[in-house]
């Protein structure tokens, strides 16, 4: 099965890709800055709506409810599109929804695709399947269009430019736009960008989005964006072919009212969203002739299937929790190796691929919870990363000398003399590496701290040897 | 006036007998009886964050054995407590045992963060202590976000005599412990820990104090390493503090 | 049916497991304890929704429907415009004779591209998001023509504000719309810096007049 999300299969593990990152001044520089503006706005507008907390409970109810009936709900959108004038494609894997893209592209005879953000082709590697096929897919979202003229990848799942600062993508937009000058001006960067793309909106037959909601009683499409470029691509070209991921139904029109007031303060931090389009089907006068829905499986029935995680299916992608995340702020998206980082990324990819991959992703977090705090669909990220480190405990994947570690621990742990026993015996231990009542240069995985940190050396006295002194072992 | 019985914690028992020790004075000094269970051992948090969960429930077991009859479990650690608070129940559950599930039920509720014991269950926002120095506080993720501890342990250090309190800036902001995560991350757990360090350093205070030794133990670390010249210390052992006596 | 329609459906089936027999019942259970409607009263709700299409850089007007002709006129001379788009439905009582009108009848887009801007009527307005509601009736015109031009020009009445998005999307609902595009200032991005800059793809000047009275 070819489950892919963007590069994760081959990538380095977390640790490895982060150490490297880390050296990287400027980016970490950008996205603090960037991390921080976006969390100040944040919050400032979630601030103003005193049913925030009403708005997350009903999102994750409704977003239960459809999983449980996911089969029911897909069926009615598939009915409600096509007697709209839409066809549904059903696709299992990220090869499938490819081919069937590629196949509609290549019928109309099109050589050129326009695209608005979808992070669902990023997980298929749709662009580099559609240049294969002799197809040129050209990125429209500012970000997204920016890390394509880089060559770049993306390092967030709203802003994927994000690690990137304007002399940087000034120099990127003046080699491929061919510029014979350009400022690095916000102002001007943006107006190259309307430039760039005015020509191809107006010339390119061919459209693709993804999509925020699809609803089941209507048959509609929802896309949330900014710049105008998403209604530019599902409203100018001739055929659109929209691609989403199956957990992206919602049962009813009614249910966007929610999820509409949530999305965009999470995401940007603003009230609304510049443009929300929504269409149904084809329309005669109005946009596209043709319409096609790609429903991507790719694995989320696999998530499905985990009672104890299914809720990450829940996500609606607003990188509230990777603003929020303290690690993700250090490293940026890259060392996620995924087309989704942060917190949600270290929890779907290593599920989108069955663990295969990304064993490292859920260790890479200190669950400290500001993730789960700012979910606007209340994922519980840390449980579910607890989880599945549960699941590769159980598949043997930790070194041997962590699970034998863990293993003396649990019998230390398992009564009063084994631990006063173990106390003793950590306190002998330490005298080699104890200079003025701190612990340096550790061997092994405690090395790790070491390198850092002190570590105060173990006191002579436990509580429990004062407490047995002070009571005359009388207490129990 | 219940009986206290103190939890004191796998770490606090090696690492901060001392905060077990200020636990014990605050209670006894505000009248109350204060025991101490020597079967206790550990909460099994570690174990369980880090995926060990076969090797967890024993020590879940073996915990509501020790305190089923308690009448007040006070614990000075907020990530022990969330630990109890939000896994047991669950532990119980998948276990599929109903009696289990009913004990633990009957049991957390019995059971306080030292902050939480004195502003909640007690009743006191003034414990009667003196400790003449500047402190700043770092809210411990556990205990704002698992616990929902809001400002107690602030109300509480507004009321000794002497302190002179500094906001942390980005207080909420995590020290990037994380528990293992602090050995199998280590170079981006200490990238977090250094902008937590220079949060504290900027707040030009003596002491950084928490409801948590293992957030401590982490920013503690990095501060000796860097002979910062300012102390850890856990909100307990301020409060243990009079013009008599404690930590100077 | 396709294969890999039966092979999903099968999957999710299998995933799911077992499940309240009834639906409807389960939908009907979950709790939306939000807020559904506003309660402002519509001085207070048109104040608010001036104040936040202001705050996302959007112009606005107020008017009275006797003046409206002349509000329109003020407005797009305010932007050096003499000539704009409008809708094939828009009624006619609404133009000024100072500029000139061109119905929106061609189905190609280059006449939207070179033209200077568009005028609308719209479907709603939400004051606590400072958006406007499109539903593309005959008043409001196909997609497209409030998208390609540089300059969009929208009238919204005083009884087609509401406070909340949930009565906004009520009231589309109930009209029964295909079609809905919400709109919330001119076209923007925060994707160089986090910088909010006003402008990009769709129209880079949007402009309401309210028409109170």
């Amino acid at each position: 099965m070819s489950v892919r999300v963007g590069e994760a299969a081959h990538a380095p593990a977390f640790p490895k890709a982060a150490k490297r990152l880390l050296e990287n001044a400027q980016l970490r520089r950008n996205v603090r800055r960037a991390t921080d503006t976006i969390r100040a706005k944040r919050a400032k507008v979630v601030a103003e709506m005193a049913d925030w907390q009403e708005l997350r409970a009903a999102a994750h109810e409704i977003k239960e409810h459809t999983l449980r009936y996911l089969d029911f709900y897909l069926e009615r959108f598939e009915a409600n599109c096509t007697r709209a004038g839409g066809q549904v494609h059903w696709a299992r894997d990220a090869d499938e929804a490819n081919r069937i893209a590629i196949g509609l592209i290549q019928a109309r005879g099109q050589r050129e695709v326009i695209k608005v953000k979808t992070m669902t082709s990023d997980e298929t590697g749709l662009n580099r399947a559609l240049e294969a096929a002799g197809i040129t897919p050209h990125e429209t979202d500012l970000a997204d269009m920016i890390v394509q003229l880089g060559e770049d990848k993306p390092s967030h799942i709203v802003v994927p430019a994000l690690h990137r600062n304007r002399s940087e993508i000034r120099e990127i937009f003046l080699r491929k736009m061919k510029l014979a000058e350009l400022s690095d001006r916000p102002e001007d960067l943006t107006g190259a960008a309307r430039g760039y793309l005015r020509e191809k909106f107006l010339r390119v037959k061919a459209g693709f989005s993804g999509a925020n909601f699809a609803i089941a009683e209507t048959g509609s499409i929802c896309v949330v964006e900014s710049e105008g470029n998403g209604r530019m691509c599902v409203t100018l070209p001739e055929i659109l072919i929209t691609m989403l991921g199956v957990e992206k139904v919602i049962p009813t029109f009614r249910d966007l009212e929610v999820f509409l007031q949530l999305l965009p303060r999470s995401a940007t931090g603003e009230r609304m969203n510049p443009y929300n389009s929504i269409w149904t089907g084809v329309s005669a006068g109005d946009g596209p002739r043709e319409f096609h829905v790609i429903l991507l499986d790719n694995n989320r029935t696999a998530v499905l299937a985990d009672a104890e995680s299914r809720e990450t299916l829940d996500c609606i992608r607003c990188g509230a929790c990777l603003n929020a995340c303290p690690v993700y702020r250090q490293t940026g998206g890259h060392a996620y190796g995924s087309i989704y980082s942060g917190p949600i990324g270290a929890i779907l990819s290593p599920q989108l691929q069955s663990m295969d991959h990304s064993k490292s992703l859920p260790y890479a977090s200190s669950l400290c919870g500001a993730c789960y705090e700012v979910c606007p669909v209340k994922i519980n990220i840390p449980e579910i990363l607890i989880h599945l480190r549960a699941k590769l405990v159980e598949s043997g994947y930790p070194p041997l000398v962590e699970r034998a570690a863990m293993k003396v621990a649990s019998v230390a742990f398992s009564g009063a003399d084994s631990l006063a026993a173990a106390q003793g015996l950590a306190r002998l231990c330490q005298w080699p590496f104890e200079h003025d009542g701190q612990l340096r240069n550790l061997p092994g995985l405690l090395g790790g701290w070491t390198d850092f940190r002190d570590l105060a050396a173990i006191p002579k006295e436990s509580f429990r040897d004062w407490w047995s002194k002070r009571t005359g072992g009388q207490d129990e | 006036m219940p009986v206290i019985s103190l939890f004191i914690t796998c770490y606090n028992d090696m690492l901060f007998p001392e905060t077990g020790k200020a636990v014990v004075r605050v209670l006894e000094r505000l009248g109350h009886a204060v025991e101490f269970r020597r079967q206790q051992t550990c909460c099994g948090q570690m174990h369980y964050n880090t995926g060990y969960q076969r090797d967890a429930f024993p020590m879940m077991l073996h915990f509501v054995k020790v305190f089923r009859d308690a009448e007040t479990v006070c614990v000075p650690s907020a990530s022990c407590v969330a630990m109890i608070r939000d896994h047991f129940p669950k532990m119980a559950d998948r276990a599929g045992d109903a009696s289990l599930r009913k004990a633990v039920d009957e049991l957390v509720p019995r059971v306080f963060e030292f902050s939480e014991l004195l502003t909640d269950r007690l009743g006191v926002t003034d414990v009667g202590a003196f400790f003449p120095h500047s402190v700043t506080l770092h809210t411990s993720c556990h205990a704002i976000r698992s616990l929902h501890i809001g400002d107690k342990p602030w109300r509480l250090l507004e009321h000794v005599r002497g302190i002179r309190l500094v906001e942390l800036p980005r207080r909420d902001q995590c020290c990037g412990f994380g528990g293992t995560f602090a050995i199998k991350n280590a170079d981006v757990s200490a990238a977090i820990l250094s902008e937590k360090v220079e949060s504290v350093l900027d707040t030009q205070a003596e002491v950084c104090a928490a409801v948590d030794n293992s957030c401590l133990m982490h920013i503690g670390g990095a501060l000796s390493r860097q002979k910062a010249g300012v102390r850890c210390l856990h909100i307990a052992e301020i409060l243990a503090s009079t013009e008599s006596g404690g930590v100077q | 049916m396709s294969d890999a329609k039966t092979e999903i459906l099968e999957r999710i089936r299998r995933a799911v497991g077992p499940r309240p027999p009834e639906r409807t019942v389960d939908y009907a259970a979950t709790e939306r304890h939000y807020r559904h409607s506003g309660t402002l009263d519509g001085a207070a709700r048109l104040d608010m929704l001036e104040e936040r299409l202001r705050d996302y850089g959007a112009g606005v007007y107020r008017t009275s429907r006797a003046d409206l002709p002349a509000a329109i006129a003020q407005a797009a001379a305010a932007r050096g415009k003499r000539r704009l788009t409008i809708p094939a439905g828009l009624p006619r009582e609404w133009l000024p004779d100072t500029i000139e009108f061109v119905p929106d009848e061609s189905d190609s887009y280059a006449g939207l591209d070179c033209g200077e801007g568009a005028l609308t009527a719209c479907a709603a307005a939400i004051a606590m998001t400072g958006s406007i509601v499109l539903a593309h009736s005959p008043t409001e015109g196909r997609r497209a023509l409030t998208l390609v031009p540089d300059y969009h020009l929208c009238v919204v009445f005083a009884a087609q504000v509401v406070e909340t998005v949930p009565e906004a999307l009520r009231r589309v609902a109930a009209a029964g719309a295909r079609l809905i595009t919400t709109i919330a200032g001119p076209s923007a991005t925060a994707d160089i810096e986090m910088i909010r800059i006003q402008g990009v793809h769709g129209p880079r000047r949007l402009d309401v007049i309210l028409v109170v009275d």
